[in-house]
């Protein structure tokens, strides 16, 4: 097989290709799953039905989603600039950190306003802490790579500190956890009885926001521009610090949005396990729906239904549900290779 | 099986033979069934525009792309299709327009990168360095080979690049433009080898879309026009014109020169000096005064300070002492949007690199430097339908081929690139601009376009610095002519007055490069 260039991608091959490469995906787990001794149809029935096959697990799912298509969002942003953010875990620690300062008794507003303020400090707080590393990127070259990575713990133990100390709930019976959110702050739920609350709505809202901005916004056009070619986007006259500046701003603020997300949807008061990695996964997440905005929200379903799913596969069939990591690993892999087949034509000789 | 170690003679065997070659991408014929042999000892010369099929017709010949119909075969066997391993083995040896080396990698490792098994547990160097060496001492192919790719010139790096062909064994060479990246007397070096190669019975092919090199070097030329083989003779029955004629298929009209009267000062530096590494200024001293409704076309070899002249103008940076002047204002501080402000168009050496974002659409690009004017911008968004219109606008009014407005900018041709950049830059009516090397790598019909489209912007009023490195274009084009050399400018002449000789000379540094402040030069 060899594989020449394409002039055009037609839109349906963007479309099928990582379709394609995660149907592979599931087709190699199978193997595994056979290997683990459970027979294929009912394990991934079963994974099905744990993802989606009843308002619990849709709603579960859907629940789970809402911070990853926040945190997808910052890096899906930021790599469209080809600024590495892989500080999304501790940017969305930042925001979560802004809101329970703001959130816990220093404002009452009623919700309408209330949760607008909460959101729009924890994406301040995010924003403001990627701007560190992209300023000693711009000023002294420091790979953002190191510092933003190494930030995320930094934020993790700043929060373990004040969580231990300062701001120790007393009434938390001795656990490590912030006093909680007024009520006024509180993302209602969606269903009654379920979990699903109003953070999945922001989060769809600003997947959508994002895509209209980086598509038809100048601001966003500079982001693609100095992303693609920060040569000759800076020989036309785009502000390539101010324009790295302002991705910096909107990829942390949305990171810190997931922190407020899982805060004041979720549970309410601030712990140290607000986020089993959301931050990281989001960068799965964006490379999956290809930075593309409105595509981070299928794949941020798409992963959290993998990881719902799988624990309901593994109680089922009584196999791991490291399955999960695996499938969302292999199908990361199979999309990102499925690449070359849309801007390659395979051909047979 | 003919032999081919025997040294060659004149009328020797065939080396190579394409029969029938078709290529279709799509709905286009990059290749219709092209049918072309080599002779042993002979340089072919490819001749073509941009888009006629030449790179397509290398790339199946060394086994990138599978023709769909034909076939090769290379000293009497046929060549398994889309195998540049077989390609090689059978002798064939590839130098890129775009070189394909690592530049972190040493010029010795370069060459043996792919020649040695990758389970070896050391390199046999000492050997290979050997072989390397008699090779560039035999051919004149100079250069050093622990030195690191990325401290070459483009001229060794090409010459790395020939040595690795000559080291795998390579009896035919494909040549893609190979002048293209080139000065005017490394042209001449790289001439000089590849007669040498040819007398020791190599065969050679020279693909190019210049006249007058393939007059200098070639024995036969073949030109390719949309795709097919429209004409094949020896280059003893071929003159420049009819050359031309096929290649473009008619008649190709080269802009003239209408005499304008002067406008007013547009630019002016005086005395600009700007410090460069080691303490040997780019820019010495330098005096040049441009007006409105004037081409003024600087000469000389490139690494000379033109560099630091588009630099200047293209708002990269500061002259280090003198004054600098744009329509009477001098200027203090300096960047990219700047310039565009204070009505210079610039158009940057490197398209590929410098001049157009490549994955992003025609459409993007033309509006590239005007996203935030108020015509394509409102309130932070873009007019979505305005920068539609205007694409459709630019595309139709500088004839650039091959795009619709949400074509990726990569996918066009040189040409159509340049004329993209030139639309950008023209459509803001610049009153300075600055054109860097704007033929370079161009086709004849291409580059007559993009000097029509000079005169026009001339016409309307602006006044043009062309820097180049062919002096031919410079004569045709410019209005007065001055040489770069070292950072010092030569007393512009007018083109009237110009003498080849001179010219050439100063570009050597042989000449009066001392300056009076204010020195015009201007033809009455």
């Amino acid at each position: 097989m060899r594989l020449e260039p394409r002039a055009h991608v037609p839109f349906w091959l963007n479309v099928t290709a990582p379709l394609g490469a995660i149907a592979l995906a599931f087709a190699f787990c199978a193997l595994l799953i056979l290997w683990a001794g459970a027979p294929i149809v009912p394990a991934y029935t079963a994974l099905l039905k744990g993802a989606f096959g009843s308002t619990f697990a849709l709603t579960e799912t859907l629940t789970r989603a809402a911070p990853l298509i926040f945190t997808g969002l910052a890096a899906a942003v930021a790599f469209r600039a080809k600024l590495w953010n892989i500080g999304g875990e501790g940017q969305l620690y930042a925001g979560a950190l802004a809101a329970t300062y703001f959130g816990t008794g220093l404002i009452t507003l009623p919700p309408l306003l209330m949760i607008p303020l909460l959101f729009l400090v924890g994406a301040i707080a995010g924003g403001l802490l990627l701007l560190v590393p992209v300023i000693l990127k711009l000023k002294l070259r420091v790979d953002e790579v190191v510092t933003t990575l190494l930030l995320n713990f930094v934020v993790l133990l700043f929060a373990n500190y004040l969580l231990f100390g300062p701001w120790k709930d007393p009434l938390a019976m001795g656990w490590p956890q912030a006093a909680p959110i007024i009520d006024e702050g509180i993302l209602e739920p969606l269903v009654p009885r379920m979990r699903l609350h109003q953070g999945f709505l922001w989060a769809i809202a600003f997947a959508v926001f994002a895509w209209a901005f980086i598509r038809f916004s100048k601001w966003g056009f500079q982001i693609r521009a100095v992303g693609h070619n920060p040569e000759a986007a800076s020989f036309a006259g785009v502000p390539i610090g101010a324009t790295v500046l302002r991705t910096a701003l909107l990829s942390g603020g949305l990171a810190g949005m997931a922190g407020v997300c899982e805060l004041a949807g979720l549970k309410g008061y601030l712990t140290l396990d607000i986020s089993p990695g959301f931050g990281y996964t989001g960068i799965a997440v964006a490379m999956l729906a290809g930075l593309h905005p409105l595509g981070v929200i299928a794949s941020a379903i798409f992963i959290a239904a993998i990881y719902n799913g799988a624990d309901a596969m593994s109680r089922a069939m009584s196999i791991s549900n490291y399955l999960a990591d695996v499938l969302t690993a292999t199908a990361l892999l199979l999309v990102l290779a499925s690449v070359l087949f849309v801007r390659f034509r395979p051909r047979l000789r | 099986m003919p032999e081919v170690d025997e040294p060659a003679r004149a009328g020797a065997e065939t080396v190579l033979r394409l029969a029938g070659v078709t290529k279709r991408f799509g709905g286009l014929t990059a290749n219709d069934a092209i049918s072309l042999e080599l002779k042993s000892g002979e340089i072919l010369a490819l001749l073509g525009e941009n888009g006629a099929g030449k790179t397509t017709l290398m790339s199946i010949l060394f086994g990138h792309y599978v023709a769909d119909e034909g076939h090769i075969e290379a000293f009497g066997k046929r060549l398994p299709a889309g195998s540049p391993k077989a390609a090689i083995a059978a002798g064939i040896g590839m130098v890129h327009q775009h070189f394909t080396l690592g530049e972190n990698l040493s010029v010795l490792d370069n060459i043996l990168l792919g020649t040695e098994s990758l389970f070896a547990p050391r390199q046999n160097t000492a050997k290979a360095r050997k072989r390397i060496a008699e090779l560039a001492e035999h051919f004149g192919l100079a250069v050093d080979p622990k030195k690191l790719v990325s401290d070459l010139s483009v001229g060794e790096r090409q010459r790395v690049e020939i040595l690795k062909a000559l080291y795998r064994g390579a009896r035919v060479l494909i040549l893609d433009e190979p002048t293209a990246v080139l000065a005017p007397q490394e042209v001449e070096t790289l001439f000089k080898t590849l007669k040498t190669m040819v007398a020791e019975g190599l065969s050679i092919i020279f693909i190019s879309h210049k006249l007058n090199e393939v007059m200098a070097v070639a024995d036969r030329v073949a030109v390719l026009r949309l795709g097919k083989l429209v004409a094949e003779f020896p280059i003893a029955e071929a003159s420049k014109e009819s050359l031309a004629e096929a290649m473009v298929g008619r008649a190709i009209e080269m802009p003239t020169r209408e005499p304008q009267p002067l406008g007013p000062v547009v630019l002016q530096l005086a005395g600009v000096t700007v410090a460069g590494e080691h303490g040997k200024p780019l820019l010495d001293e330098l005096h040049l005064l441009l007006c409105g409704r004037e081409i003024l076309g600087i000469a000389g070899v490139s690494g000379n300070g033109q560099g630091a002249l588009a630099a200047l103008l293209s708002g990269l940076r500061l002259p280090d002492e003198g004054t600098f002047e744009i329509l009477g204002e001098p200027v203090k501080t300096t960047s990219p949007a700047e310039m565009l402000r204070r009505g210079i168009g610039r158009i940057p050496e490197d398209r590929h690199a410098t001049g157009v974002v490549g994955d992003l659409s025609v459409e993007e690009n033309l509006i590239l430097e005007a996203a935030g004017s108020p015509r394509f911008c409102n309130l932070g968004l873009l007019k979505g339908r305005v920068v539609r219109r205007n694409a459709k606008d630019m595309i139709e009014r500088f004839d650039i081929r091959g795009a619709d407005p949400t074509t990726t900018t990569r996918a066009l041709s040189g040409g159509n690139m340049q004329k993209v950049i030139l639309a950008r830059v023209l459509s803001e009516q610049p009153k300075v601009i600055l054109a860097n090397q704007p033929t370079r790598g161009l086709d004849v019909g291409a580059a007559a376009k993009v000097q029509e489209l000079l005169f026009e912007a001339r016409a309307e009023g602006a006044g043009i610095i062309l820097i180049s490195e062919d002096l031919e274009e410079l004569l045709q084009v410019s209005d007065r002519i001055a040489v770069l050399y070292q950072g010092r400018l030569s007393t512009p002449v007018a083109v009237e007055n110009a003498d080849l000789k001179i010219l050439g000379l100063l570009m050597s540094g042989h000449g009066e490069f001392e300056q009076q402040k204010g020195a015009r030069g201007h033809a009455a």
